[in-house]
């Protein structure tokens, strides 16, 4: 007898359908014994809260349960592979949870004494000195929440040593194959964008570039390997054709896991550079975040770096956290207190693990694995550009040309299949993109299964089969949903029923 | 090297496959100029063993506010966190997931930040929340340029009261982009006029509550006062367990609400990560930065969450987003809403009530001793008190104690004459009567 389609609860085996937190009310109750407070006159001038918040009620064992089955219906990395390219999903060591966990980083407060935090200070030294000397950078700002505020930290720094020497520039250049938050960033720092466009090789098209500079430009923004998994081979020409106008060059450095240990940003010209440590670096994603964009700054730029950060000498260290302190020029602060902490104990502890050689090979190995997958797949898919690529195989859907199917159809069968599916529709340079970043933590056995998974997709999409991947997924906890209607009628929480 | 699972063997194998000589033929792209020859100049790998025993020692240089009676607040909190937040966050299938871009196997993600969204309008007061920011100073300057893109205006009102890093880094954000910013100077002996400073060109003010010193103010005059010329008010909230004891923002009318959430299921961590809160009126929507989950059916018709309005976004709008924002803090919002889950509203509102309780009676117990005053008339876990001497000197003789104070007001607001003798003591349900008996001896003794 084959399994029921519907079963009595609605639960399938281990997957068991979980209402809100709000459906489980149990008015009164709750998953943490406080004590009394203590019979005071209050002192809340008046002010005191009116009426009830709607917040629900339950005990600690279902609390519990909730959140683990909620988590059942999660897609991670520790269940298998996550090639989504320009995000670098690699294995998270537990080694760097157990070490952000200890009490003397995770029970510090952010204002004690400097005298009671040496060893804080210390780390965000330690973390800075390891990313400086990887990237040849001389300095490094250290509080910029996640990459996107990275880019937009070095932007502003970037303003402001423009402003410096009275030189207000109003343009930023951007590739158009760039990530959605480089011109983002650029507008939040006030600058006018312009899309440079990409040559038949997948490459900025130097020409384009070169018309494009002007006395008006500030900074050419960069991802390298850029986004189409790809070295910018002219990379040189381009950082002198940008210092010949003037400008700034910025280096998105969300793709550095394929150079790491082995290039030195600043060898190629580069004057500021933000590193997504949730992505080279091994930090966990989270399911969106927190992140941490540290960036590092060429001797020019590094007087402009934000307050706080961490100086040294024979008393030990210290923090300078105001403009008014420092003897340097700080644009000003981009964030509360001293970045993100938590994040660089973890980063620090992978960095260690790896070591200078280790590092090394991990660029080694994860482009060695994005080629194995190029060099496996391009037949059944569609490549646009040529090889060697980096850290990410880039294909297009000419391969699905005539099948009814899409980029997408053929991801959601990938997730049917137990793959996470690999980043679509971007870069936008190419039609229908797949962008896979396989890493360096997976082992070749994955990757062969998952070149066999795709292969036998391809087959099926080949051989006309369209209804099989419009309906995919089918083994999910949900399948496909309505985005559209979510987006038409927004309903962003929860509210009680009407009665 | 325990990370890196490929063998040697498999290495030439793939080359094989590839068609290269060797991994170098891979880097050819690269000029040969930059290629680096050896590895560089950092010490090579270590073994777990070896990491965790500098990293250790690294800590124990540390003396954590965990690990001694601290009164440190101004804008981090020391709270109890129940142990199930810590296990759950650390479940692998939420710690290593990626934002949930494929909904149909990310609905864990989802419910739980739709359930965030639900927790943080309901404390608020508001009507929608977004799904997280970096914190509470980035969310209080992107409420600001919010309130900018709403009204088309480009002024805004930021009390002196407010914390002195949300105003520095809202300052840093409206200079890039062109607001002008009014701020009075701070002043503790009494309330601000902030209405007085609205003018027809104001897109918003900015209040705190409880305000930078502690003091608790009603805002809905002021929220009238924004209201009759077309101006945003914007509460900031840097102590959200006040919420579970004060009037919300949204009771006094505000438009948006900035938040630090690390109160709720957060370490200290030194300031960071932490989790910003936004939350605003349904008709802003379309004008909040960050993520959003909303609720939509699949194709069996069965109830579950996608990211949705991505049309206000970067990775759609690109430079016309309404914010550069990308990563948030999502593992962050999953601890703060177990542990606000875990509360309830019988939980969260006695940790207010224990909060409160236990400032009041140390407020009543500083009060008494000679030569210090207890600023505030008003305060909710925190407030201000002045010492006959400066407060820096004697928080730095009392940390040598292990004792942690206070906050000196002189450390975040340098500049501010009158300043140097103040000190902000928070007091939270992890204080106990001989934190209290420590403090009162100390500061007896250290201002003699």
């Amino acid at each position: 007898m084959s399994a029921p389609a519907v079963t009595i609860t609605g639960h399938r085996g281990l997957q068991h359908e979980e209402p809100l937190i709000f459906e489980r009310d149990s008015p009164g109750m709750t998953g943490v014994d406080l004590p009394e407070p203590a019979p005071v006159n209050d002192r809340l001038g008046g002010l005191g809260r009116q009426g009830r918040i709607g917040l629900p009620g339950l005990s600690e064992p279902e609390v519990v349960r909730h959140y683990l089955r909620l988590s059942q219906k999660n897609y991670a990395i520790d269940a298998g592979m996550y090639p989504l390219g320009s995000c670098t999903m690699k294995h998270n060591p537990r080694l760097n949870e157990k070490m952000a966990r200890l009490p003397g980083f995770a029970g510090v407060h952010p204002l004690q004494p400097v005298s009671t935090v040496q060893g804080a200070l210390e780390l965000i030294g330690a973390t800075g000195h390891w990313l400086s000397v990887l990237t040849g950078m001389p300095a490094v700002a250290m509080s910029p929440a996640a990459g996107a505020h990275g880019e937009l930290t070095g932007l502003m720094i970037i303003r402001a040593a423009l402003e410096d020497r009275g030189d207000a520039r109003k343009r930023v250049l951007v590739p158009e194959s760039a990530h959605g938050t480089n011109p983002a960033s650029a507008a939040a720092c006030g600058y006018v964008v312009e899309s440079i466009p990409a040559n038949e090789r997948g490459r900025v098209d130097l020409g384009a570039l070169k018309a494009a500079l002007g006395p008006d430009v500030a900074a050419f923004m960069l991802t390298n390997p850029n986004t189409c998994g790809l070295f910018e081979s002219d990379i040189i020409e381009i950082a002198q054709a940008v210092h010949a106008a003037g400008a700034f060059f910025y280096c998105d450095g969300a793709n550095f896991n394929a150079i790491v240990g082995r290039v030195r940003p600043a060898d190629l010209g580069i004057d500021c550079m933000h590193i997504n440590l949730h992505k080279t670096f091994s930090t966990p994603h989270g399911g969106g975040g927190p992140g941490s964009g540290p960036v590092v700054l060429s001797a020019a730029l590094a007087p402009y770096a934000p307050v706080p950060y961490v100086v040294s000498d024979k008393n030990g260290f210290r923090l300078v956290e105001s403009v008014e302190e420092s003897d340097a020029k700080p644009f000003g602060r981009i964030k509360g207190f001293h970045g993100q902490v938590g994040m660089f104990v973890r980063a620090l502890a992978y960095m260690m693990s790896l070591g200078s050689d280790g590092l090394r090979q991990v660029a080694e190995d994860a482009v060695l694995n994005a080629n194995y997958l190029l060099a496996s797949l391009k037949d059944t898919l569609s490549v646009p550009f040529e090889g060697p690529c980096m850290h990410e195989a880039l294909f297009d859907d000419r391969f699905l040309k005539d099948t009814g199917v899409s980029t997408l159809d053929f991801a959601k069968a990938m997730i049917d299949e137990g793959f996470h599916p690999m980043t679509m529709y971007f870069p936008l340079v190419v039609h229908g993109a797949l962008l896979m970043e396989p890493t360096e933590t997976e082992s070749k056995a994955t990757l062969d299964t998952f070149i066999a998974m795709v292969r036998g997709l391809a087959e099926r999409a080949k051989g006309g089969d369209a209804d099989y991947f419009h309906g995919a997924p089918r083994l999910t906890p949900r399948r496909r949903l309505d985005e559209t209607a979510a987006a038409r009628n927004p309903i962003l929480r929860w509210s009680p029923p009407a009665n | 090297m325990r990370y890196l699972p490929l063998t040697g063997d498999e290495r030439r194998q793939m080359l094989a496959t590839i068609g290269a000589k060797s991994v170098d033929d891979l880097f050819r792209d690269v000029p040969e100029a930059a290629r680096l020859k050896d590895a560089v100049d950092l010490p090579p790998m270590s073994g777990e063993m070896e990491v965790d025993r500098a990293l250790s020692a690294m800590a124990a240089k540390n003396l954590p506010a965990t690990a001694a009676p601290s009164f440190l607040g101004a804008g981090a909190y020391r709270h109890f966190v129940p142990a199930a937040v810590d296990h759950l966050i650390q479940r692998g299938e939420f710690l290593t997931a990626y934002t949930p871009y494929q909904p149909e196997i990310s609905q864990g993600t989802l419910q739980y930040l739709f359930e965030f969204q639900t927790q943080v309008a309901l404390i608020t007061g508001c009507e929608v929340a977004n799904a997280s920011m970096y914190d509470g100073a980035t969310a209080c300057a992107e409420a600001v340029m919010m309130a900018g893109r709403i009204t088309k205006r480009n002024k805004a009102v930021m009390s002196g009261a407010l914390h002195p890093h949300y105003r520095a880094v809202a300052a840093t954000y409206a200079r890039f982009l062109g607001m002008t910013l009014t701020t009075p100077q701070p002043d503790w002996t009494k309330s601000e006029d902030l209405a007085g400073l609205i003018d027809a060109e104001t897109a918003c003010v900015v209040v705190q509550n409880p305000d930078f010193f502690g003091r608790l103010a009603d805002r809905k005059a002021l929220a009238d006062a924004c209201h009759a010329v077309g101006a945003l008010l914007i509460v900031v909230v840097t102590e959200v367990v006040s919420l579970g004891a004060i009037r919300s923002p949204g009771a006094m009318d505000a438009d948006i609400v900035a938040a630090e959430g690390q109160s709720l299921g957060n370490a200290l961590n030194f300031g960071g990560p932490t989790v910003g809160l936004m939350a605003t009126r349904q008709k802003f929507v379309r004008q909040l930065p960050g993520r959003l989950v909303g609720q939509t059916t699949d194709v069996d018709g069965r109830r579950g969450f996608v990211l949705t309005l991505s049309t206000r976004e970067q990775h759609i709008r690109r430079d016309k987003a309404t914010s550069n924002i990308c990563t948030n803090s999502g593992l962050c919002a999953l601890a703060f809403t177990i542990h606000l889950t875990m509360l309830g509203e019988e939980g969260f509102t006695r940790m207010a009530a224990v909060n409160h309780a236990n400032a009041v009676k140390l407020a009543e117990r500083l009060a008494g001793l000679p030569g210090i005053k207890v600023v505030n008339d008003s305060f909710f876990n925190e407030f201000t008190v002045r010492l006959p001497k400066p407060a820096a000197g004697v928080v730095e003789t009392l940390a040598g104690k292990g004792l942690f104070a206070g906050v000196p007001v002189s450390r975040l607001l340098p500049e501010t004459p009158g300043a140097e003798t103040l000190l902000l003591v928070a007091v939270t349900e992890t204080n106990t009567d001989d934190d209290m008996d420590r403090l009162i001896d100390g500061l007896k003794e250290a201002t003699r």
